[in-house]
C-alpha cells in the first residue's frame, strides 16, 4: 500500500488535511492540497495513483482539474466528490474522464475501497 | 359542484387565485352579461321600436290623406250640387216673375198654371205664392189653405224686401212639414213690388245629400248656420233637432277637418257653407270607419315589433351568455397559466435554495465527519486510553448523526430536484416511508402514532416521484396539524382493481365540518387561521389531476377525517 500515491484536492483545509490523516493512518501516502493550481503543480511535479478532487472549487473547478492532471498523466484515476446531495455532478465528471464519483460526507471505508478499484488493487 | 370541479371539469387546473377569480369573477361575468345584453337590445331593438313609431305615424299621415281628398271631393260635389238646386230653383222663379204680369200671378187659375208647368220641369215645388208688399198673401196655389195669411211680421219677409232674393231655413210654418221657403222679388215702376213666394221640399235636399254620399259609413247632412240639422242625420238627430256637432267656421271652398267628439274620439269633418243660402253641408267619418285599416295596421305592426323583440331578445341572451362564457374560459385559461409559471417558479427557487443549503451543509457535515473519523480510528489503536468506551460511544453518536443529517439534505435536495414531471415507476410503499422520514420527528414529539398497512404484493405504480411525495407530504402534513397528542394516523395501501390504487390516510383529529369540507380545495381556503397558506390541498389536488387520479375526503366533527387517493397504475399525466 506504501507505493499506492493518492492526491486529495479540496479547499476546505480542515477536511482535506484531516482525510489525508486518515488515510495515512490506514497505510495510505496522501498528499492534501487546497487548489486546482497546486493540484495541477503537484501532478507536474509527482507521479500520483489515484486522485480525490472535490467539484466545488474556488478559481478552477474539480471537473477542469481533472481534465488538466489527465493531460499530465494519462494513467492517474480520479475519483471526484461533490458536496450536492445528488449523484449528476458525479455522473457528468465520470462522463468526462473520473473513474469514480462520491457525495458527502463521506465513507472513509467506502472512499478506500474505490480507491483501491481505480488503482487496480484487489480488496 | 364545487369550484375545483368546476374547474377541473373544464379541463384546467384549480390553482391559487382561482377562488378569488371565482368569487368577485361571478359578479364581474354576472355583470357583464347584463351589460351586454342591456346594452346589446338597447342599440337593436331602440332603432327598430323609433323606425315602426316613425313608419306608424307616416302611415297614419298617408291613411289621413288619402281619406281626406275623397272627402274634400265629395263635399266639394255635394256643395255644387247643392247650390245648382236651389240656384235652378230660383232662376225659374226669377224668370216667371220677370215674364208674367202681377195680374197674371194674381190670377188663381194662371198661377196655378204656372206651378203645374213649375212642377212638370222642375220638381220639389209644394206651392207658389204672390206676397204685396204689404205682407198680405195675394194669391196662394198649392196644397194647403193659406189664402190670405200676412208675413209682414216675419224675417223672411223684412231680408226679402231689403236683399231681393231670400232661401230660407228648413222650418215646419203652417205646413207643418219640413219644407223651406225660395222667394224672389220684383220691382213696379211705381216703386211698389210684390214677392213670388215658393215652397220647396226639404226632403229633396236630404235625397239630394244621399245621392252625393260616396261612404256608406259616412253620415252626410246639412245643418244652418244656428247648428240645427235641416236635413235627417243618421248619428247626430233628426230635422230641426240641434246638432252635436259644432258649426265649423266658414270657408268658401270645401273643408275637411279632423276633431274629437265629446269622448275624446277623433272623427274626420267634411263641410262647405252652400252660397246663397244658410245651408253647411256637412259629411261625417265616424272614427271606427277611418281607423279601422290604421288598427288593423297597428296590430300587425305590434305583433311584428313584439315577435322581433323576441327573437332579438332571445339571440342577445344566448350571444351574451355564449360570450361571456369564452371570455370567462379565456381569462380561466390565463390564470391557470400564469399560476403554473408562478408555480413552477416557486418550485425552482425552492430548488435552487435546497441546492444550496444542501451543498453548504454537506461540506462542514464532511469535516465533522472526517474529524469524528479520525477520533475513531485514533482511539481504535489505543486501547489505554481513559474513558476510551465512552468517548468512543461519543464519536460514534457524531458519525451517526452526521449521517442522519447527510440523508436528510440529500432527501430535501432529492426532493427539490423533483418537481419536474418526471414519469418512472414507483414503489408506493417505499415512497410513502421517504415522506414520513421528515415528518416521523414530529409524530414522535407529539406522541402520535403513525401505523402502516402496506399490502405485501403491490404493482409498482407510473407516476411522478417529487409530485407524489409532495401529495402525501401535504395530506400528512394536514394530518399532523389536525391530530392532537395521543392521537394515531393510519395508513392504508388498498388496491383497488388492475387499474387503481387507493391510499387512505386516517386521523383521529378533530375532523372538518361539512361547509369547510365543500371548500378545503380551494385555494386560499383553510382552517388553520394565520398559519396556513390556503394552498397545500389546492395544489394537491391540482397535481392528482394532472396525474390522473382523484381524491376524495371524508370527514366527522370531534372523530377525524379520511382522505382517499386513487391513483392509475399506468400512468395517465395530463399533459399541460
Amino acid at each position: 500500500m506504501a507505493d499506492l500515491k493518492i492526491l486529495l484536492v479540496d479547499d476546505e483545509e480542515e477536511l482535506v488535511s484531516t482525510l489525508a490523516d486518515r488515510l495515512e493512518f490506514r497505510g495510505y501516502h496522501a498528499d492534501a492540497v487546497l487548489s486546482g493550481a497546486d493540484a495541477i503543480k503537484k501532478v507536474g511535479e509527482e507521479k500520483y495513483n489515484v486522485a480525490v478532487i472535490d467539484v466545488k472549487m474556488p478559481e478552477i473547478n474539480g471537473i477542469e482539474v481533472m481534465k488538466l492532471i489527465l493531460k499530465l498523466q494519462e494513467d492517474i484515476k480520479v475519483i471526484l466528490m461533490t458536496g450536492h446531495g445528488s449523484p449528476e455532478e458525479g455522473e457528468l465528471g465520470m462522463s468526462e474522464g473520473a473513474f469514480d464519483y462520491m457525495v458527502k460526507p463521506i465513507n472513509i471505508d467506502i472512499l478506500i475501497s474505490k480507491i483501491k478499484a481505480a488503482a487496480g488493487m484487489k480488496e | 359542484m364545487k369550484h375545483s370541479e368546476e374547474w377541473h371539469k373544464k379541463g384546467l387546473d384549480y390553482l391559487p387565485d382561482q377562488d378569488s377569480l371565482f368569487r368577485e369573477g361571478r359578479f364581474r361575468y354576472r355583470r357583464l352579461r347584463r351589460y351586454s345584453i342591456l346594452l346589446t337590445a338597447i342599440v337593436a331593438i331602440t332603432p327598430l321600436i323609433i323606425m315602426s313609431i316613425i313608419n306608424s305615424h307616416q302611415y297614419q299621415k298617408t291613411l289621413k290623406s288619402d281619406l281626406i281628398y275623397p272627402i274634400s271631393r265629395q263635399t266639394s260635389n255635394a256643395k255644387r250640387s247643392l247650390e245648382a238646386f236651389i240656384q235652378e230653383r230660383r232662376a225659374a222663379l226669377d224668370l216667371i216673375i220677370k215674364e208674367k204680369s202681377y195680374e197674371e200671378l194674381y190670377d188663381h187659375d194662371k198661377l196655378a198654371n204656372t206651378l203645374r208647368h213649375l212642377k212638370e220641369s222642375i220638381d220639389g215645388f209644394i206651392d207658389l205664392s204672390l206676397i204685396d208688399s204689404r205682407g198680405n198673401q195675394v194669391a196662394y196655389v198649392g196644397p194647403y189653405k193659406l189664402e190670405g195669411k200676412n208675413y209682414r211680421d216675419q224675417s223672411w219677409f223684412h231680408e226679402v224686401s231689403i236683399k231681393g232674393m231670400y232661401v230660407s231655413d228648413v222650418f215646419l210654418g203652417y205646413r207643418d212639414l219640413p219644407h223651406f221657403v225660395i222667394a224672389v222679388v220684383h220691382e213696379r215702376e211705381s216703386a211698389d213690388y210684390y214677392i213670388l213666394r215658393a215652397t220647396i221640399d226639404s226632403d229633396m235636399l236630404y235625397r239630394k245629400i244621399l245621392s252625393q254620399s260616396v261612404r256608406p259609413t259616412s253620415d252626410a247632412f246639412l245643418i244652418n248656420k244656428s247648428g240645427i240639422l235641416q236635413t235627417p242625420s243618421n248619428e247626430y238627430g233628426n230635422i230641426l233637432e240641434k246638432s252635436p256637432i259644432p258649426v265649423p267656421p266658414y270657408s268658401p271652398r270645401s273643408e275637411v277637418i279632423e276633431q274629437e267628439d265629446s269622448l275624446n274620439d277623433p272623427y274626420i269633418l267634411g263641410y262647405a257653407f252652400i252660397d246663397n243660402s244658410p245651408f253647411i253641408l256637412m259629411e261625417v267619418i265616424e272614427p271606427e270607419a277611418f281607423m279601422q285599416n290604421w288598427l288593423t295596421l297597428r296590430n300587425n305592426l305590434i305583433w311584428f315589433l313584439a315577435i322581433s323583440i323576441i327573437l332579438i331578445l332571445i339571440v342577445i341572451v344566448w350571444g351574451s351568455f355564449h360570450m361571456v362564457d369564452k371570455i370567462r374560459e379565456a381569462d380561466m385559461k390565463r390564470c391557470k397559466v400564469l399560476h403554473q409559471v408562478e408555480y413552477t417558479n416557486k418550485m425552482a427557487s425552492i430548488g435552487r435554495l435546497a441546492a444550496g443549503v444542501s451543498h453548504e451543509i454537506n461540506n462542514p457535515l464532511a469535516i465533522i465527519n472526517e474529524n469524528a473519523g479520525m477520533l475513531n480510528d485514533v482511539l481504535s489503536v489505543n486501547n489505554d486510553f481513559p474513558m476510551r468506551d465512552k468517548v468512543t460511544k461519543s464519536v460514534i453518536s457524531i458519525l451517526r448523526n452526521v449521517d442522519r443529517c447527510s440523508r436528510i439534505t440529500h432527501r430535501l435536495l432529492g426532493f427539490a430536484k423533483r418537481m419536474e414531471t418526471k414519469i418512472e415507476t414507483l414503489d408506493l410503499r417505499e415512497l410513502i416511508k421517504e415522506v414520513l422520514g421528515f415528518l416521523e420527528k414530529e409524530a414522535l414529539h407529539r406522541n402520535i402514532k403513525i401505523n402502516t398497512n402496506f399490502p405485501q404484493n403491490l404493482p409498482g405504480i407510473k407516476s411522478d416521484r417529487g409530485q407524489l411525495q409532495q401529495v402525501f407530504l401535504n395530506i400528512l402534513n394536514n394530518a399532523l396539524d389536525a391530530t392532537s397528542e395521543g392521537g394515531k394516523i393510519d395508513i392504508e395501501i388498498e388496491l383497488r382493481s388492475d387499474e387503481k390504487i387507493d391510499v387512505n390516510i386516517r386521523d383521529t383529529g378533530r375532523g372538518i365540518s361539512n361547509s369547510d369540507l365543500e371548500r378545503i380545495f380551494e385555494p386560499f381556503f383553510s382552517t388553520k387561521k394565520e398559519h396556513g397558506t390556503g394552498l397545500g390541498l389546492s395544489i394537491t389536488y391540482g397535481i392528482v389531476q394532472k396525474l390522473g387520479g382523484q381524491i376524495d375526503v371524508k370527514s366527522k366533527l370531534g372523530e377525524g377525517t379520511t382522505f382517499t387517493v386513487t391513483f392509475p397504475i399506468h400512468a395517465s399525466y395530463a399533459k399541460e
